[in-house]
This record gives C-alpha cells, structure tokens and sequence, in this order.
C-alpha cells in the first residue's frame, strides 16, 4: 500500500481504482504550458493545474524541463504559487524532471509526500542509490524508469531484467518498496515501423510480470507517448488511451500520466475504431496499423473533450455567483460578475460595501466554524481584491466628479513588545491590502513609542495590535495608555488569538478614551471594522460598540476576580460574623450515619439537570430551550431522545446501582477556620477536624472573607452547631456495559451511559440534599420546591465538595470519608489523588445555615497555605503542590 | 551504520511498558516568575543593545536556577521525559533578539541543565529512568506559506536555510546531553521535513541515533495544520522518518484534540503523543482548566488505548502533569503493533 499526501492523504490500496496522474502541467507536453510558462503567465499557468484537479487528477505532474527555462527557478515558483491554492494543494504532485538539481529543487518547496519522477539506473549504481537516499530523506516516492547504463528498455526482457535489478538495489538499502513505482517505458505504437509492433503489448506483459514478482512496487506510465503518431486527431488518440489504459489496468498498472480531459469511456469508444485500437495494442493483426490510419483519416479533427467543470453556479443570480466566488476562492469571472453588479447599484462602491462584503462574511463565518480553512480564506480575499480592483477606476472616477479627496484610509499593523508571533496579524495586513487600504506593518516585538511616533508621522486613519501570547494582553493596555497620555485619536484595532471582546472591553478602551477601540475576532473581519469605522456611518458604529462594551463590563463586574489581596490575618479578621446570640440552629433528627444502599433510580431520575448533560456533548443552551435551538435543536433533540431511551433501559434493568451514606454530628468552631466534629452531643470528644480555606482577595467595604467554617458557630459563643456530611455514587456496575459497548466498537453508548451516570450521581446529590434539608435533619421541612429551583440553588444552606471553588483542598476527602466509612457503606473509594473512584460520585459536606452560600476560595497566599499545611500536619511542600492552583505567588 | 543509543534503546524498551510521561508549560512556569528584564540579561548580555525580556530561551544562561527549578518541578510531578528550555533557540527565532550567536550555548546549556537534573532523579530512582528530550520548535517563519498575499510564491525562509538552521540547534542538543529530539508545534509540515532532513545527515555524519518525537499542532477547528494538511496527510508527510513518536501538542485543549489523536492511533506506524493545552484559553488568555478537568479530558482517550506518551503544553503546571502521571498509570500504553499497522511496517 503506497501512502502520499498534499494538503490530504492519498492511499494506493493493492486493489484501489487507478490513480490519474495530471500532465498538462508538463512543458515538454503542453506547448499551452510551456508558452505560459516562458512569457511568465505563471497565473495562467496556475489555471491549467486547476483545471486538472477538477478535471479528476488525484496527482499532478510538474515538469520544467525545457533548454531555455531556468528549471530549478521555474519549478520552485510553480510548486511555491499552488502550494497557495488549496484546491491543487491538496493533491500530492510528482516532480518531473530528468535533470537532478531540478527535482532537488522541487522536493524542496512540498510539504506533502511526493513521487520524483524518475531516477534510474542510466548513471549507475551508486548515482543510483544516492539519488534515492535523498529522495527518502526528503520523504518522497519514486518513479524508476526501466533505464540502465545500456540504456532504455525497449523489449520484454530488458524491461524485466532491470526493473528487477533496481528494486534488489533500492529495497537492500532501505528503500521501502511500497515507494517505488516502475515506469516500464509506454512507447508509441502504430508509428508503421516493424519493431514498435509489440510496444504496447510488452508493456502489458512487463507489468504483469512486475506485479507477480515485485511485491509492494506499482507501476505507471506516460499514457500519452502511446498515441504519438496521431497527435491532431483527438478521437482517435481518447479512444488508444482509454483502450490502453484498460488492458494496462487487467496487467497491474496502479497509476499513470494521463490528461484527465483527453479520456473517454471505454465503453462509449465506438465498436469499430475500439477494434481497430485493440488491434494495434495488442498487435492482433499486421494489417492493424494501418487500418487505424484509414480510420482516422474519417474521422479527423472533429470532437474533443469537453471541459470537466462544474458550472451549474453560473446560473444563479449575481449576488450568489459573487458570494460563490468569493467562497470558492474562483477569480475567473469576477471581473464580469462584478461589472453587472455595478450595473444595478447607484455608486460603485456600493457594491463592495453590499454584496463583496455579504460573500466575505459567509467567508469568514465558515472560517469561523472551521468549515474553511486559512488557505482558502486568503485566496477569497485575492478574489476579493480583484473585485475591487475592478471598481476602483469607477469609484476614482466618482470621487473626482463629486470633488472628493478621500482615500479608502491607511492602517499601521504591529505585533507589540515582547511577542513575535505574526501571523494573524500578516494576515490581516494582506485581508486588509487587498481591499486598497494602505498597510503599513511595523513588524513583530514594536514598542509603544515607535507605534505611536510612526502612526503621527504617517497620519495613519487606524492602528491594530496583535499578540498571541498571554503578556501581550498587558502590553496592548499599554499601548491603549500611551495613546491616551499622548492624546493619539485614532481607533484602536485589538486583535489576535489570546485577545477577546471581553478583554478590550474590560481592561483596553477604559483605557483609551481618545478614540474607539475595537477587538475584532478574525482576519475576514477585519475589513468590515475597517470599512465601518472610515464611513460615513461611523459615529453609528462606534455608538453600537460602546453600547455592546457597557453591557460586557456590566456583566463582567458581576463575576469580576480582584486582583489584590489581605494577609491571612486580614483575611480572618474580615470573616463573616453571624449574630450567634439570635441565631436559631436545629437540632438534627438523628446524630451519626445512615446509609442507602440501591436506592431506586426512577426516583433519582427525577431530579436530573439536562444543561451539563448538553455541555457534555458540546452544545450549549439552556434546557429545554436547546431542544428548539436554531443551530443546534435538532442535534439537542436526537441527544436528548437517545439519552432517554437509554435512562430507561438502566432504569429498567437496574444497569447502575445507587448507594449512599449521609452523616450528621455535633459540631463547632475552634478556630477561625477549623470545624471540630464531636462524637456525641456531650461535645467532649473531637473525632474529626476540618480545615476550610478562606477567602483573600481584596475585598469592597462591607464584604467578608469568606471560609466555610463561618457558617459554623464558634465554641466560644456557647451555641451547639451541627455539620453533615455524604458521598453518593451511581455508578457502580457501570464498566461492564462500557467493556460491552466498546467491544461493539460503540463509542457514542459508552460515552453516553457515562454522561447519563455523571447525571444521576449528582441528581442522587441533589435528591438526598433535599431529604436532609427535610427529613434527616429537619431544617427545612416546610420546603418545597420544584426541580427548577433545586438547579437555581433556592433551598437553605449548601453541600459544597473538597475540590470545588467553596473548598479547593482535596485532601479534606479522605477525613470525610473516614467519618461517613464512605468505601465500606457505598464502595466509592478515593485514589492517590483524591479523586473518587468510579467516577460517577459525589461527596461534601452539608451546612445548614440560612446564611450559607457557595462562593469560591479563589487564589490565597503563602501564609495560609503554611497555616493550612500546619493545622493539618502536612509538610509545607506537599500543602503547596496540592493548593498549586489556587496559590497566588 | 547508524547505532542507537542506550538510552535510546531503553526508551524504546520503557515504551512498550507503560504510557510515559512528558512535562508540562514551560512559558507559562516562567511567566509565573514574574522575572525582569535584568534577569533575563544577566551578566553575559548585561550590554545587549536590544530588550531580551520575553525570550525565555536564555534563562538557561542567565537564570539557570529557575530553569532548574522548573526542571525539577516536573520531575518531581512524576514526568518521565523533561523538554529542554529550546523552543526558540534556532538562529531564525534568535534573529528576534539579534542573539544569532549565542544558538549554540543556549541549546548545550539547556540540554546540560536537564540533563544534570535528570540524572539525579535517575540516581533516586533506577527504576524509573527519566530523559531529556530537546525541544526543537517551529521558529516563526514558514516554507510553505507565503506572508505576502499579492505574491504567494514568496517565502521568507527556504528549505536549505532550516535545514542549516535545526542543523545547528540539533548537534547542540545532542552535544549538551538530550536523550530525545522532539520537533514539536509543527505547524508548517514542511518546516519539520527540513529539521528531520537535518537530524538524518547529523545522524549520518555521526553514526548514531537518538530517538525522534514529532509533534504537530491542530489550529482550529478546520481539523488542518497552518499550512492546511489534515492530521492524516501530516502522517504520511513525515513517516519516511523511522520516529519514535508522532502527536499533536499545543493549540486545542486535551477534548478538542481527540478526533485527531484518533487518526494518528489508527494510523501511526509510531507511538502516539499528545501534549495538550489546559483546555482553551478564557478571555483573558488565562488557561483555567484544572489539574483533575484535564486528566479527566486526557483519561478519555487514554482509557481508549490512543496513547504511548502524554504531557502538557500552554497553561499546564506540574500539578497537571501529577494529575496525568496518576491517570496514566491506571491504563495499558496504544499497542503500536495493532495488526493493520503491523501489515504496514
């Protein structure tokens, strides 16, 4: 099996159809492509690779060979300039040459696996095998012409005996012989001369031959050289090669150098001339050459191929065949396309500012989606330019009748200080080129002053900044800053892959207030910000971003982290002070653990919350609302429905069992954030200590530092406090049906009874809190609330769990579970790391007071981190690596 | 004839053994450092005529004990395979900083650096022998594409001028002591083809071999490297090369890459790696998945027998890695030797 690859792979299975090898792209055979090549058409000559693709090449074949071209020079710019063209790219390419240096150049520009062709044994042995060494070091194939020192194998034999030689040769030195592909010499027949008789034939016979004792080499071939002898006569010549190709297919031959559009159908070839054709292939007859001749004289000059295309788009309407265009990266008929559109717009540039951008929208919406890849997104933006540069005359044309001096507006690019990652930003500068604004990029790693100094000198209309890595965000603020200080008012672009709406408008345009800044999310955006920001309607513009900025920063300052913090001290001594005096505390119903063993799971599926099911699987939305979703509601509701087919099959035949254990002891503070767990209401007896994290970071006046050990009273205050703790899985017996779905090779099961067993676990969570809250302990028996408020958190007080934000510090589990006898009770066990095994459970703790809330412990300091390791008799380090998130130093 | 090492062999034998460990962030480490021009010049570039804060590379000349320091982090977080402080130091990424130079001492330095440290977890624990691997990155310019869109034949940087390049970088990795060659967040797969082009003429020069990862980054959600190859055709691009390792890194979190680790386990006549990125960055660029969101995302596909080496790239910390290696543990290495792939080889 032979593997090549453009932009996508291409396998050669021993029994795959035959490979088209394209060969217009090939001076010595295409006097249309020599002509474009020598008169440096290169564009046109791009066209011609493209025709061969969509015409059904699975490989093109490049050839410069030609006395008065610069070769290397020629076959480096060729393969450079498709490189650029996705729709070629993605097709491996053969490098053809029979001079070295022009092949080494080649193998150089591909990043795919190629096929050299050829290399043979014409200079020798070791020619030979250093030739193919480099080629393998280049990672190519290649094509090895039945060729020696003697020369070129022109019968059965000679064809046999040296392809034999070269592929002990090239096989004993480490050549792989799936890489080798065998061209055993197409000669013309019918050329009226005796000994070209059997050229076909021997052929066909050399290649069964090569594919019986060979094992892994392929075998190709020139197609076209058969048919030499009737070059103008384009019947005749589709009839020999499709005929040709026929009988070389039954021998073996895997793939071949054809023009694509100069095939017919074997079938479709016309009973006589198929005959005639045959007859000389395979040298049926000695009359047979020149009965071909007569019967080509008949049928001279007439039909030729048809251009394989699809064109069914010409027949839209301007807009879409412009959109499509655009789309396709087609710049074949813009100029027209463009020109009738202009017709039914007043102003020219209306039809950039319509219909040329709707297509570049589309083109960055699949972008967006991945449906598009960067490639193709900068060749629609050459289409795009050639639009505009059709529009421009007409656009000048209109600005001097109307005495306008406008020009579409100069842009400074620049990657800022300490980032040199330029891409994006390149790309964005060339989006940007291409719809004639002028660009002037000052390059990776610029600092402020130089943007600022060079924006002033070149009077430039708008700066963008790029950065990719993280400290770029900070350099961009300083940017905004020093634009601000030196009162530069001139928008701010903001863009790049770590950069985002929420950070510009979050820490950026507050910053700057001379002007506007905008973040804009990619490159095919950018010339819609551009295009807006320079037009009339700007002030519009900017009013809806400033508009859309408030309501983020609103947002934002909702859920905003503080960047500065207390000392530990601080932090404790801004704790949460409940009136313990006036606090009333219920007394539990019962003090000690109850376990739940199989508790029936129709009753826990009740409680499901859909939404993180969804977000499991990527879609996110609010349920049930997803369910009727524009984008994703079809998709949400095949999920949802086999979601629920299978919930019943595990309810039903009991696939999973739940099992729980809850436990409620007395309780107190003992210290700020050290929870004592009594044996029994005497109190004397501490059986267990928590230790809770407390919040540091700064807050406003008037907000504690929060630690759960504040919803704890404190000893000193006198009042008996109880805390409650669990662990509930349900996810016991689970592997067994994944073991069987994924020997079904069923992914989409295996993954789905995992997701559905996350869901009842902390469905089975939220059930037992509420028979806490009710039952068990009793605090809130009156409650009663729907499903919808249990998810929105309505009830009184919490059960947060060690590794979450209430309480990061997963070591506090394994004195939970020692508590509750957690593994006995409900086999849950804890690994190295703390985390549960199986996966599907969920332990934590219960604290009824009304003034419990879930908050996060957030990033903490040194000091509490050696307070902590000291209350719990960690080593410092051990504290630290397992706090590694949460440590703000 | 080319002869692999001893430790290269010893990796090869490890392999089949368990899934093994690479380390996590190393930018992001040093970043949390909050170090200072002044550190990053040190004595030797004290008089450097450009700003060098920001090329982490030279710590292991100005600030070796952080690196070491980092080193030993990982080390400690349970990584079998350390990746030298090397991701820009080629003469191209160097050429940023005008410290065309210093390429040399910058890649032996680090190479020696990781080397010291894991030895010394070696002598700890024979059993389990770490390796340095030395990290060889895609520098910022690309053969394959060009950076000017009115001419797309351009290239800022040819075949050759790489290959002389990582040519460069390689023997300095190999001389400062790396076990491994990693050329990683390839994103232009003919730059890689020039750094293996590279490795295989020092390796014949020298008659040796050293163990080669590869590892090539996804950029969005296309499925398609930078240069636009599918993560199968980015195969193929590379497998002339007898690798130790191929895999993707960087880019995408640990659940976006799946679909394409996939295709690599499937099809790969090499081990499979994976270093993901801590998720996708938030809005602030932050990378805010945690240690256990991330082995939970990794346990996925490791559980599904995909992988022979796992770490972490942007945004993961040894806390991370910890939570790998204990992931990890719990499963069988990707049989590399599955019978379609047998058939292949």
């Amino acid at each position: 099996m032979m593997r090549l690859s453009g932009l996508e792979s291409l396998t050669i299975f021993p029994h795959s159809n035959f490979i088209n090898v394209g060969e217009r792209t090939n001076v010595t055979g295409s006097r249309k492509f020599l002509r474009l090549i020598q008169e440096n058409k290169y564009e046109e000559a791009v066209e011609v690779a493209l025709d061969q693709v969509n015409g059904g090449a699975q490989v093109i074949d490049i050839n410069m060979d030609e006395g008065m071209l610069d070769g290397e020079e020629a076959m480096t710019r060729f393969l450079n300039l498709i490189a650029a063209e996705p729709e070629i790219a993605r097709v491996p390419i053969m490098i053809d040459s029979s001079k070295w240096s022009i092949i080494e150049a080649g193998l150089k520009c591909v990043q795919g696996k190629a096929i050299v062709n050829s290399i043979s044994l014409k200079g020798g042995e070791a020619e030979f095998l250093w030739q193919a060494k480099r080629i393998r070091r280049y990672g190519a194939a290649t094509v090895v012409m039945a060729f020696d020192e003697t020369g070129q194998a022109d019968n059965y034999q000679r064809r046999i005996e040296i392809c034999e030689r070269s592929y002990n040769l090239l096989t004993q030195n480490g050549f792989p012989a799936e890489d080798i592909i065998f061209d055993p010499n197409i000669f013309p027949v019918a050329t009226g001369m005796e000994e070209h008789r059997r050229n076909a034939l021997d052929f066909f016979e050399a290649t069964r031959w090569i594919k019986d004792h060979l094992p892994g080499a392929k075998v190709s071939g020139g197609v076209s050289n058969v048919s030499f002898s009737f070059r103008g006569n384009n019947v005749v010549r589709e009839a020999m090669h499709s005929a040709f190709l026929y009988h070389g297919i039954k021998a073996g031959m895997e793939m071949g150098i054809v023009n694509p559009t100069m095939l017919t159908v074997y079938d479709d070839i016309e009973p006589e001339l198929l005959e005639r054709v045959e007859d000389v292939l395979l040298d049926r007859r000695d009359d047979a050459t020149e009965r071909l001749l007569e019967y080509a004289e008949e049928v001279k000059g007439t039909g030729t191929a048809k251009k394989v295309e699809d064109e069914a788009w010409r027949q839209e309407n301007v807009k879409q065949r412009l959109s499509h265009a655009l789309v396709k990266g087609i710049d074949k008929y813009i100029e027209g396309d463009t020109e009738e559109c202009r017709q039914l717009f007043e102003r020219p540039l209306q039809v950039i500012e319509g219909p040329l951008m709707d297509g570049m929208n589309v083109v960055g919406d699949l972008f967006g989606a991945g449906k598009m890849f960067l490639p193709q997104v900068v060749k629609s933006a050459r289409v795009m330019k050639k639009a505009v540069a059709y529009l421009l005359p007409y656009i000048e044309a209109e600005k001097a009748k109307n005495n306008d001096t406008s020009t579409a507006g100069k842009i400074l690019l620049a990657t800022v200080k300490g980032d040199v990652h330029d891409i994006g930003k390149n790309i964005v500068g060339v989006v940007l080129a291409c719809n004639n604004y002028e660009v002037i990029d000052l390059g990776v790693m610029v600092p402020a002053d130089k943007i600022i100094d060079k924006a002033i000198e070149e009077k430039v209309d708008v700066i963008g900044l790029s950065g990719l890595i993280t400290p770029s965000l900070e350099e961009m603020v300083n940017v905004a800053r020093e634009m601000e200080r030196r009162e530069i008012d001139i928008p701010l672009l903001i863009g790049g892959a770590t950069t985002s709406k929420v950070h510009t408008a979050v820490k950026i345009e507050q910053n700057f207030r001379m002007n506007q800044t905008i973040h804009v999310a990619d490159a095919s955006r950018s010339v819609t910000v551009v295009e807006r920001l320079l037009s009339t309607e700007k002030n519009e513009f900017i009013g809806e971003i400033q508009k859309d900025y408030e309501r983020i920063r609103t947002y934002h300052e909702s859920k905003k982290k503080t960047k500065s913090y207390l000392s530990f001290e601080e932090a404790q001594a801004n704790r949460l002070e409940i009136d313990w005096e006036n606090q009333k505390i219920v007394k539990p119903q019962y003090t000690g653990v109850k376990v739940f063993e199989d508790y029936p799971l129709r009753e826990i599926s009740q409680y499901i919350d859909w939404m993180p099911f969804f977000q499991t699987w990527g879609l996110a939305g609010r349920f049930p609302q997803i369910l009727d979703d524009k984008v994703v509601g079809a998709e949400a509701k095949k999920l949802y429905a086999d979601a629920g087919e299978m919930l019943k099959e595990i309810v039903t035949n009991k696939w999973l069992k739940a099992k729980a254990v809850v436990g409620i002891w007395p309780a107190n503070t003992s210290d700020p954030d050290t929870i004592e767990v009594y044996a029994d209401d005497t109190r004397t007896e501490v059986i267990h200590r928590f230790e809770s994290m407390r919040q540091q970071s700064k807050k406003v006046a008037g907000q504690p530092n929060l630690s759960l050990a504040d919803f704890i009273a404190p000893k000193a205050s006198g009042k008996e406090d109880y805390i409650g703790g669990f662990a509930v899985t349900s996810g016991q017996g689970i592997e067994a049906h994944i073991d069987r779905f994924k020997s079904q090779n069923d992914d989409y099961s295996a993954i789905m009874i995992k997701a559905l067993a996350d869901r009842l676990a902390e469905a089975f969570t939220e059930l037992m809190h509420e028979k806490v809250r009710t039952e068990l302990w009793g605090y809130a028996k009156s409650e009663n609330l729907t499903n919808e408020e249990l998810i929105s958190e309505a009830y009184v007080g919490i059960r947060p769990a060690a590794g979450y934000p209430a309480c990061p510090d997963h070591t506090e589990k394994p004195g939970l579970f020692k508590l509750l006898d957690a593994t006995e009770h409900t086999g849950i066990y804890l690994t190295e790391s703390n985390a549960m095994y199986p996966a599907s459970s969920v332990s934590g703790l219960y604290f009824a007071s009304e003034h419990a809330k879930y908050f996060g412990v957030g990033r903490v300091g040194k000091d509490q981190v050696e307070d902590l390791a000291r209350r719990k008799s960690m080593e410092f380090s051990e504290m630290e690596r397992w706090l590694a998130s949460n440590i703000n130093y | 004839m080319r002869t692999l090492t001893e430790r290269g062999k010893r990796l090869q034998e490890i392999l089949k053994d368990r899934i093994l460990i690479l380390d996590g962030a190393m930018g992001t480490m040093i970043q949390d450092r909050k170090l200072e021009e002044t550190d990053f010049r040190g004595e030797r570039f004290a008089d450097h005529p450009h700003d060098l804060k920001g090329n982490n590379d030279i710590l292991s000349i100005t600030r070796p004990d952080v690196i070491t320091d980092i080193h030993r982090a990982y080390l400690e977080a349970g990584a079998d395979i350390i990746e030298t402080n090397t991701f820009c130091s080629t003469s191209i990424a160097q050429a940023d900083y005008h410290l065309e130079s210093a390429v040399r001492d910058l890649n032996v330095d680090s190479a020696r650096i990781a080397r010291e440290v894991a030895d010394e977890f070696t002598a700890k624990n024979p059993a389990k022998p770490r390796f340095v691997a030395g990290s060889i990155g895609p520098t910022n310019r690309s053969a394959s594409i060009s950076p000017d869109v009115n001419d797309p034949g351009f290239r800022s940087v040819t075949f050759d001028e790489l290959v002389k390049m990582y040519g460069e970088q390689v023997e300095a990795l190999i001389d400062g002591g790396a076990d491994i060659l990693l050329v990683e967040t390839v994103f232009d797969t003919l730059n890689a083809k020039a750094a293996l082009f590279a490795i295989d003429e020092l390796f014949d020069q020298r008659n040796i071999e050293v163990p080669v990862m590869i590892s090539g980054t996804i950029t969005d959600a296309s499925g398609r490297t930078l240069s636009g190859q599918t993560t199968e055709a980015f195969l193929i691009s590379l497998e002339h090369f007898p690798l130790l390792s191929i895999g993707l890194n960087c880019a995408l979190g640990a659940k976006q890459l799946r679909p394409y680790i996939k295709v690599l386990a499937e099809k790969a006549p090499f081990a499979v790696s994976a270093h993901p990125n801590a998720g996708l960055p938030n809005e602030f660029g932050e990378y805010d998945q945690t240690p256990e969101e991330m082995a939970a995302e990794v346990e996925d596909f490791v559980s599904s027998g995909f992988l022979n080496i796992v770490g972490g790239c942007c945004g993961t910390s040894p806390a991370h890695i910890r939570a790998l290696a204990e992931m990890a543990a719990k499963y069988q290495p990707r049989n590399a030797f599955n019978k379609e792939v047998q058939e292949r080889v």
